[in-house]
């Protein structure tokens, strides 16, 4: 890379369950309002940006120029250009590495890389057979025609459909792919419960000390996160019944992450670009991978992330140790623990193509302020809410510390990356 | 709005309160607007200072029209501006009758929104000089009362060497709209020694251009009008409040071009971190506005400990404690020699207030502060004053309850509410460079309410 990568702070929205606190709050609102909190917090206003790029996973068609739209709302520079990408859940973090490697490359000094989802306002499609009609009558010549078009509809076909949450190639739900791997894997409902207890705990005690007073900006009166529980236990967790895997599954409501709504942004600049603009510097960004896995063959839906750390370390010349922390997005909790387990587990890495096991985590260092089972995942924005929380973290505990992310996403695809103290 | 409120805003209830007495408040001039009228300049010890000044300020000056007898006072053809008196030099209280034979005259001739100021010496000399100095106050408070129409008296005390420099930016003020409610008030202007060069180009647009500015409490309400008025006048400023208000924050920064910083100022760093950002944004801090307040009403017989401790600790300790660190030399991004620090009391702060106890604890506290901090900064430059506001229309005080608030708003001369850019503009004036001779000074701004001293 030509350039230093920094990491100069992030925003976001507090992040909720869907259909509540921001139920009226559209991607476009939400978005506007991370990236006008970190115009603010970084003193942007009117400042033309190199690029903003951004996304979301559940899109309405006519929000094509997202980003763009939301750059105009902002308070940034309406020359500001912007762009919307998409990979699922890993989203913010492919917009994160998106800008990330045009400013290594000199194509831009500084940008936002961001993401958003609102499961509250979901586009709803209209069945196949309808839009056919509504073409057709759109293209009819006179008026009579079209209104004999238009008495071809029927009560059926008004029914509005719902986003589709299954993955198109095997109709399993992310739940069920997860839970046939929670099996295969045999992770114990102590283990995933355990770690969204861990989740919860983490977070309020990061949100008690403050460590979100500047990473997160209230929205809509909303001044914490919504799905968060700080008196989650074990014991509440325990009654609660299987969501996934049948009478006998050990996936739940509460070690599965909640659909949300939020957004959240980074502010990404070259080292010097942030000298001489006096922005602060958290981390550098170091190097990211993509990989994917073939789920429609068998293999496990959320664990393209394993082939992608194990490359990474290899090409950086790094072993899990060489990390001060590390955060593995909670997609389900059993997520978490299958992923540790198939870093330590030889045959599968071999089976990825690595030269053997990725290695055991000490597991202090992993989501040490809580992650998405209680900050709730709003898709697109996870990514970029992790990279600027690690990159504060490691920024505490001094330069040269090193952070892995690792992020999951549907059609058994995952991004990982590396931040670096500076 | 409640039905009372309702009935008394409707045209048959405007014109039940009119025959009550109670007329549609006069309308107040603002922003840096001079008198349409002609200032009458009067110096009747033949004192040069305020003429000088009102020369440095570009100004030109008519003289009086003198009362000097005879059965019936001489009048002003026409309306005037503003009356300015300069009384500095005075010395036996019969000269006090020359005081009479100018303001007697201007006093039915004076416009709406205009003006009367006094400029004497400060305390000094014998007992007939300090008697003097002393009626000057009673007759300044008395022409703030009698004085309609939104028309204000104020009295500036001067030290010996005080010279036209160290005036202009006080006169500046008082002439201008920005002083629109502040009424009846006496406060004393140092010698700084700044130099005629310092005044180029006569009051400035934009005094604080390029200079950084922290506000406290800037989410909302007084605060927020701070911000924007000394980002107006070029200030760029670091808006701070409580992460939970960091919404309307955002906006307030996003609108001015300033900086939000998510802070509750009760952090014991959080001193340190106004500092580090300052330092990490490359700048120096020129000045900081401690607004940020909370009330927390209980009759003292019911006032616990809790209540007690947070309005202290957010109206008083807090700063103290910022103060300290960002006048360490040795904090990087602390403030410059030469800055402000700007204190916001109340008129509870002088006159108590059943209730507020704790309140005015605090804000009496802050002017304790003001007074005892600003002699031990003079040689740094450093001034340091406070505001004092009365009864000013914000979401806080839109909660009192119509009549009492209507009742409120309506005891002072101007007979309504200041608008939280009143409290600002004040602000605004001690922090301009030029104000370097204004410190340890507690300026109400609350149209002379009947509260308090
Ligand atoms: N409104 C009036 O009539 C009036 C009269 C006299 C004095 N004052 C004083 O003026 C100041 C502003 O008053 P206002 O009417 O705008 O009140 P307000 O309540 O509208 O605004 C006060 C702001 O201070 C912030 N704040 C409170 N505690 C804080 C903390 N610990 N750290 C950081 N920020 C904090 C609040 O979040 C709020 O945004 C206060 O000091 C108040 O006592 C107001």
């Amino acid at each position: 890379m030509n350039h230093d990568v920094v990491v100069v702070g992030g925003n976001r929205v507090p992040f909720t369950k869907g259909g509540t606190h921001y139920a009226e709050a559209s991607n476009h609102d939400l978005l506007t309002a991370a990236i006008d909190g970190l115009v603010a917090r970084y003193g942007l206003a009117g400042t033309r940006l190199d690029e903003v790029a951004g996304g979301a996973v559940l899109k309405h068609a006519n929000d094509f120029n997202l980003t763009r739209e939301v750059v105009l709302s902002s308070a940034l520079a309406p020359e500001t250009p912007a762009v919307d990408l998409q990979q699922a859940c890993a989203t913010g973090l492919e917009t994160t590495m998106y800008i990330a490697n045009k400013i290594a490359l000199g194509q831009a000094r500084v940008g936002i890389a961001a993401g958003v989802d609102s499961t509250s306002d979901a586009p709803i499609a209209v069945s196949d057979s309808l839009r056919r009609i509504l073409h057709a009558a759109s293209g009819a010549r006179t008026a009579k025609d079209r209104i004999g078009i238009l008495a071809k509809i029927r009560p059926s076909h008004l029914a509005p459909v719902p986003p589709r949450v299954s993955e198109p190639r095997t109709g399993l739900t992310m739940g069920e792919h997860q839970a046939i791997t929670t099996k295969r894997w045999g992770v114990t409902r102590e283990q995933q419960d355990e770690i969204a207890v861990a989740s919860h705990r983490n977070l309020a005690r990061a949100w008690d000390e403050g460590f979100f007073d500047d990473l997160v900006t209230p929205y809509l009166s909303l001044a914490r996160d919504g799905i968060m529980r700080p008196d989650s236990s074990m014991e509440k967790l325990a009654k609660l019944k299987p969501a996934f895997g049948g009478p006998e599954g050990t996936m739940t409501a509460g070690n599965s992450t909640a659909l949300s709504d939020g957004a959240a942004a980074v502010l990404l600049a070259s080292a010097e670009y942030a000298e001489e603009n006096h922005l602060p510097v958290l981390a550098r960004v170091v190097d990211a991978e993509v990989a994917a896995v073939d789920h429609p063959g068998g293999s496990d839906l959320l664990m393209a992330p394993v082939g992608a750390t194990g490359r990474l370390l290899a090409r950086q010349g790094l072993t899990v140790d060489d990390f001060a922390l590390v955060e593995i997005h909670e997609a389900f909790a059993a997520t978490v623990v299958a992923t540790l387990k198939a870093w330590e587990d030889a045959d599968y890495c071999r089976s990825l193509g690595l030269d053997g096991p990725i290695g055991t985590l000490d597991t202090s260092r992993l989501n040490v302020n809580g992650s998405s089972l209680a900050t709730g995942h709003p898709f697109a924005a996870t990514g970029a809410r992790i990279v600027p929380s690690l990159a504060k973290m490691l920024a505490a505990r001094g330069p040269g510390s090193k952070g892995l992310i690792s992020v999951c996403a549907a059609g058994g695809q995952g991004v990982v990356a590396i931040l670096e103290a500076v | 709005m409640k039905v009372i409120e309702k009935a008394y805003y409707s045209p048959v209830g405007k014109k039940v309160a009119a025959k009550a007495g109670l007329s549609e408040p006069p309308r107040l001039r603002r922003g840096r607007d001079y008198p349409r009228g002609p200032v009458v300049l009067a110096a009747p010890a033949g004192s040069t200072l305020v003429a000088e000044a009102l020369e440095l300020l570009g100004r030109t000056s008519e003289s009086p029209v003198l009362d000097t007898g005879g059965d019936k006072a001489p009048g002003y053809g026409d309306r005037i501006g503003a009356v300015v008196l300069d009384a500095t030099g005075l010395t036996d209280l019969t000269q006090l009758e020359e005081l009479r034979q100018v303001l007697r005259p201007a006093m039915r001739a004076i416009e709406g929104s205009g003006r009367v100021i006094i400029v004497g010496s400060s305390p000094e000399g014998d007992w007939e000089r300090l008697a003097l100095t002393q009626a000057l106050d009673g007759i300044n408070r008395t022409v703030a009362k009698e004085l309609r129409k939104g028309a204000t008296s104020n009295l500036v005390y001067v030290d010996p060497d005080v010279t036209a420099v160290d005036l202009l930016p006080t006169l500046a003020f008082l002439l201008e709209g920005r002083s629109a409610f502040v009424d009846g008030q006496a406060w004393t202007v140092r010698a700084a020694g700044l130099e005629e060069a310092d005044t180029v180009g006569g009051p400035a647009e934009r005094p604080l251009a390029g200079l950084t500015i922290a506000v406290t409490g800037a989410a909302r309400g007084i605060g927020e009008a701070i911000a924007r008025t000394l980002a107006r006048d070029g200030a760029e400023i670091i808006a701070i409040d409580i992460p939970p208000a960091g919404e309307a924050l955002a906006n307030v920064a996003n609108d001015i071009g300033g900086v939000a910083l998510q802070l509750d100022i009760t952090a014991p760093d959080a001193g340190e971190r106004i500092a580090a950002l300052v330092a990490g944004r490359g700048g120096s801090l020129h000045g900081i506005v401690h607004n940020a307040g909370v009330t927390r009403d209980k009759m003292l017989a019911n006032l616990d400990q809790k209540k007690w401790a947070q309005v202290l600790d957010i109206n008083l300790a807090a700063q103290l404690r910022i103060n300290k660190v960002l006048l360490d030399p040795a904090t990087q991004g602390g403030l410059v020699d030469g800055g402000r620090i700007v204190g916001v009391s109340s008129m509870v702060g002088f006159g108590g207030n059943a209730g507020q106890t704790n309140y005015a604890a605090s804000k009496a506290g802050v002017i304790g502060l003001v007074r005892a901090m600003a002699p031990d900064l003079a040689a740094r430059g450093i001034t340091i004053n406070a505001v004092a506001p009365g009864f000013i229309e914000t979401e806080m005080t839109q909660l009192i309850p119509f009549v009492k608030r209507e009742v409120m708003r309506r005891t002072n001369s101007l007979d309504q509410g200041g608008k939280p850019v009143d409290v600002a503009e004040t602000i605004g004036y001690f922090l301009d460079p030029r104000a370097a001779g204004v410190t340890g000074q507690v300026i109400r701004v609350c149209g002379q309410n009947l509260m308090g001293q």
